[in-house]
């Protein structure tokens, strides 16, 4: 039997980091040294840099962080415990919420694991659509990123600038999906319902004005040398170390790391489509920055190339006791009327087994580890949250350096909280 | 002491405070210049919690453009603003926290319950969120929607402006915790259709 | 009968008595899953982690409460809890899966944070939602709940908490 290793962390020289110390204790402290420059402050959870209801007890001295640790579970919604009571057709409505800037890959991470269950087959249409959406989410998802770190760091414009990208692909998916967020489009079976007409034209009107808007981003902050001063060398994690922490997305490829899962272990169809992995190579938060910034590019090529090799075909399986019928058939079809009575009530009824399905979210590994007992309610749904892992990562990014770099290292991790806490 | 009561209750102020301005023809000008300053530039404070926090900043930013109305600035500093804008669904460990920003904020104050989650739970209805913030903190204003869009927090934001223009938000509550207090018809709650409200905005 | 590795590729679900690393395996829609005794779990995680699944990309609890059909290996006895692992290999491009069987009685494993520290916020979850203690974590306290919550709301004797929707109606005015 192989002896249990040292800390793994320890063994790369990072160690003592995190503020293990409970509430009490973090607001009296036990011991008052006059001369102990120490205190434990506390930030959050109401407070505009960070991201959502993250709350954060620092030790600091002076203005330098010694160690800290982020509190979570302001936002804790019982989703994982609501799933269990909705059926597999209702699912994506619950976990949609869950990640609020890219749900589409929360639903899709659930419909993958419901469909493996299930063994059924997806046709084409239905998985290009897909990617294209999820690609179009990334997208967005990577521009409130840009919009939100540009406001935390003082570039306030970007705010404004991020927003107005953002619009228009918001305007896209509420033609196709009805909802600007949240949108429930992706179901066990396929998706809700087909691209419109004209869908092509939207795109390309898309990716025509946006190469030139991220080039206005860069003459904002790659090449301002405020922006660099600000974010490079802060905040640096290397490669074991975040592995060892488990944290994926910009988080790890920051580090130098190429792991995407889209291109490591393809899903859809990704492995059909062209487009770079975006690496950085000081594991900073400028690092981090720039690959979301370029990744737009990359999603920009990948919907490119959906437009042009979009297959025809239904836009869902047509298993009828899984997907619902078209509504025009209800009215002819006894049958019809039964099943979707059946599918809208009941809910369809899953075979027993576990599965765990991951896509790369625009945060990284997102996985729903499903159990089902042959009922039509998921035994157990959890979904595996990219930020809730790489959230771990904090204490080590901001130890050492100093209080006001701690929001735009937050900024950099880009948590999302209602998936941390789920 | 006695003298200043004596002088406010000949120009009309009263007991009533600010409330009282209205009574006299003096300071009735008064009044309405005191509501136009404060709905013309609610200050809200940045209570985004989850999804809707989202749309809230979306309603913030250049396409939707709360500046209009002169709200662009959310407060991080309770003690500056004055609108709370609860954005998302508040759980058990939030709510505290939530209470302690309202308490911080001076009046006076207004809070917009904003989505499903903050006004009545959503769908969310479990051990861990508070169904409808109005159990927490008094709600002046309630907009529907998972997210509710840019424009209908617009919407909300803009009756809130016509109540506080209209004099209905700006009384002191008699007891903390008072809600606004709006009522439903029995019979509008149960099979009549109720007649909407069409709030009309644009006032002065 | 049939190799686990072959049933893992072809997607099969397959519990023989097969041993990988000591410990009984089966496979579940193409994905090889070990089953270790609450005692074989530490030095398993130990032999996976030299074995190069240098990530823990997923920790999380099972309530098996109301005897629930589930297919397990010979050998392996069910218990209420279990706690599922999830590794990633990133070099050899491969996931594996450890399911420990946790009694319903004073449900606790040891931990893995010293070998796998991200871990540790996974541990924490399983520990808030499902009472299952993790011995020699380094911070055993509510992640999720407030820390003066009772109960374990995952577990499946634990209600979900909802309240009577009624339309309220509101007095005043």
């Amino acid at each position: 039997m192989s002896t249990v290793d040292d800390h793994r962390l320890a063994a790369l020289g990072r160690q003592d980091a995190v503020l293990r110390i409970s509430e009490a204790e973090a607001e009296a402290p036990a011991v008052v040294d006059p001369d102990d420059e120490r205190m434990i402050i506390n930030m959050g959870p109401q407070h505009p840099s960070t991201h959502g209801v993250l709350r954060i007890t620092m030790e600091l001295q002076g203005e330098v962080v010694t160690r800290s640790k982020p509190v979570i579970g302001y936002l804790h919604t019982g989703m994982e415990k609501t799933a269990e009571d909705l059926t597999f057709l209702q699912g994506p409505t619950n976990v949609t919420r869950m990640d609020y800037a890219s749900p589409l890959f929360t639903e899709l991470a659930f419909s993958l694991a419901v469909e493996e269950l299930l063994e059924v087959e997806i046709p084409d249409r239905a998985t290009w659509i897909r990617m294209l959406m999820c690609e179009l989410n990334r997208m967005s998802s990577h521009l409130l990123f840009l919009a939100t770190n540009g406001m935390d760091l003082g570039a306030v414009g970007m705010m404004i600038y991020g927003w107005r990208e953002r619009e228009e692909v918001l305007r896209f998916f509420e033609k196709v999906t009805g909802l600007r967020m949240n949108h429930n489009y992706i179901r066990p079976g396929g998706v809700a319902a087909d691209l419109p007409d004209g869908w092509q034209q939207d795109l390309e009107q898309i990716l025509a004005i946006l190469p030139s808007r991220l080039e206005e981003f860069d003459v904002l902050m790659t090449g301002q040398p405020i922006w660099r001063d600000r974010t490079q060398g802060i905040g640096v994690l290397t490669t074991d170390e975040a592995i060892a922490l488990g944290a994926t997305g910009p988080l790890l490829r920051s580090t130098g790391y190429a792991w995407d899962l889209r291109r490591a272990m393809p899903y859809l169809a990704y492995d059909e489509v062209d487009f770079d992995i975006v690496v950085g190579t000081y594991g900073d938060t400028f690092d981090r920055y720039a690959i979301r910034l370029n990744e737009i590019r990359e999603s920009m090529r990948i919907v490119e190339q959906c437009i042009d090799m979009m297959p025809a075909g239904p836009y869902r399986a047509e298993d009828r006791k899984v997907t619902p019928p078209p509504r025009a058939r209800i009215d002819e079809s006894m049958e019809a009327l039964i099943h979707h009575f059946k599918i809208f009530t009941e809910g369809y009824k899953v075979p027993a087994g576990e599965v765990y399905c991951p896509v790369e979210s625009p945060r990284g590994e997102l996985a729903c580890y499903m159990v089902s007992d042959g009922g039509s309610k998921p035994h157990r749904m959890h979904i595996r949250a990219p930020s809730f892992v790489n959230l771990q990562t904090l204490p080590y990014l901001v130890q050492g350096g100093l209080l006001a770099d701690a929001i735009a290292v937050i900024s950099s991790i880009d948590p999302i909280m209602g998936e941390v806490d789920r | 002491m006695a003298d200043i009561s004596d002088l406010k209750r000949k120009i009309g102020l009263g007991d009533d405070g600010l409330a009282g301005l209205g009574h006299s023809v003096f300071t009735a000008p008064i009044a309405d210049l005191v509501k136009w300053a404060r709905r013309r530039s609610l200050m809200p404070a940045t209570f985004g919690l989850a999804c809707c926090a989202i749309e809230m900043m979306a309603t913030g930013t250049a396409h939707y453009d709360m500046a209009r109305y002169g709200m662009e600035t959310f407060r991080a500093s309770p003690r500056q603003a004055d609108l709370m804008i609860v954005a998302g669904r508040v759980s058990q460990k939030m709510a505290p926290v939530l209470r302690q920003i309202y308490d911080q904020m001076m009046e006076p104050k207004w809070v917009i319950s904003m989505g499903v989650c903050a006004s009545s739970g959503g769908m969310f209805n479990n051990y861990a969120i508070v169904q409808g913030v109005d159990q927490v903190v008094p709600v002046d204003m309630y907009a529907p929607g998972c997210p509710p869009g840019p424009e209908t927090l617009l919407h909300a934001i803009l009756a809130l402006h016509e109540k506080i223009r209209t004099g209905e938000l700006s009384e002191r509550r008699a007891t903390t915790g008072g809600g606004a207090g709006f009522v439903l018809d029995a019979a509008q709650a149960t099979d009549a259709q109720p007649e909407p409200v069409i709030i009309r905005t644009g006032g002065r | 009968m049939s190799d686990p590795q072959d049933a893992a590729e072809t997607g099969e679900d397959h519990t023989g008595p097969e041993l990988l690393h000591g410990v009984p395996m089966s496979s579940s829609r193409g994905q090889v899953v070990l089953h270790p005794g609450a005692d074989a779990y530490l030095g398993l995680m130990a032999d996976l982690l030299s074995d190069g699944y240098t990530m823990c990309v997923d920790l999380c609890g099972v309530d098996y409460l109301g005897a629930v059909d589930r297919r397990l290996p010979a050998g392996v006895t069910a218990e209420r809890y279990e706690v599922v692992v999830n590794l990633l290999d990133l070099e050899g491009r491969r996931r594996i899966r450890v399911r420990v069987q946790v009694a319903a009685t004073d449900p606790a494993l040891p931990t893995i944070t010293p070998m796998y520290p991200g871990a540790e916020a996974m541990e924490r979850e399983a520990m808030d939602m499902f009472g299952i203690v993790f011995e020699g974590h380094p911070d055993p306290t509510r992640i999720l709940l407030p820390e003066d919550w009772e109960g374990h709301p995952l577990r499946k004797d634990y209600a979900m908490g909802r309240i009577p929707v009624q339309f309220k109606a509101v007095e005043g005015r």
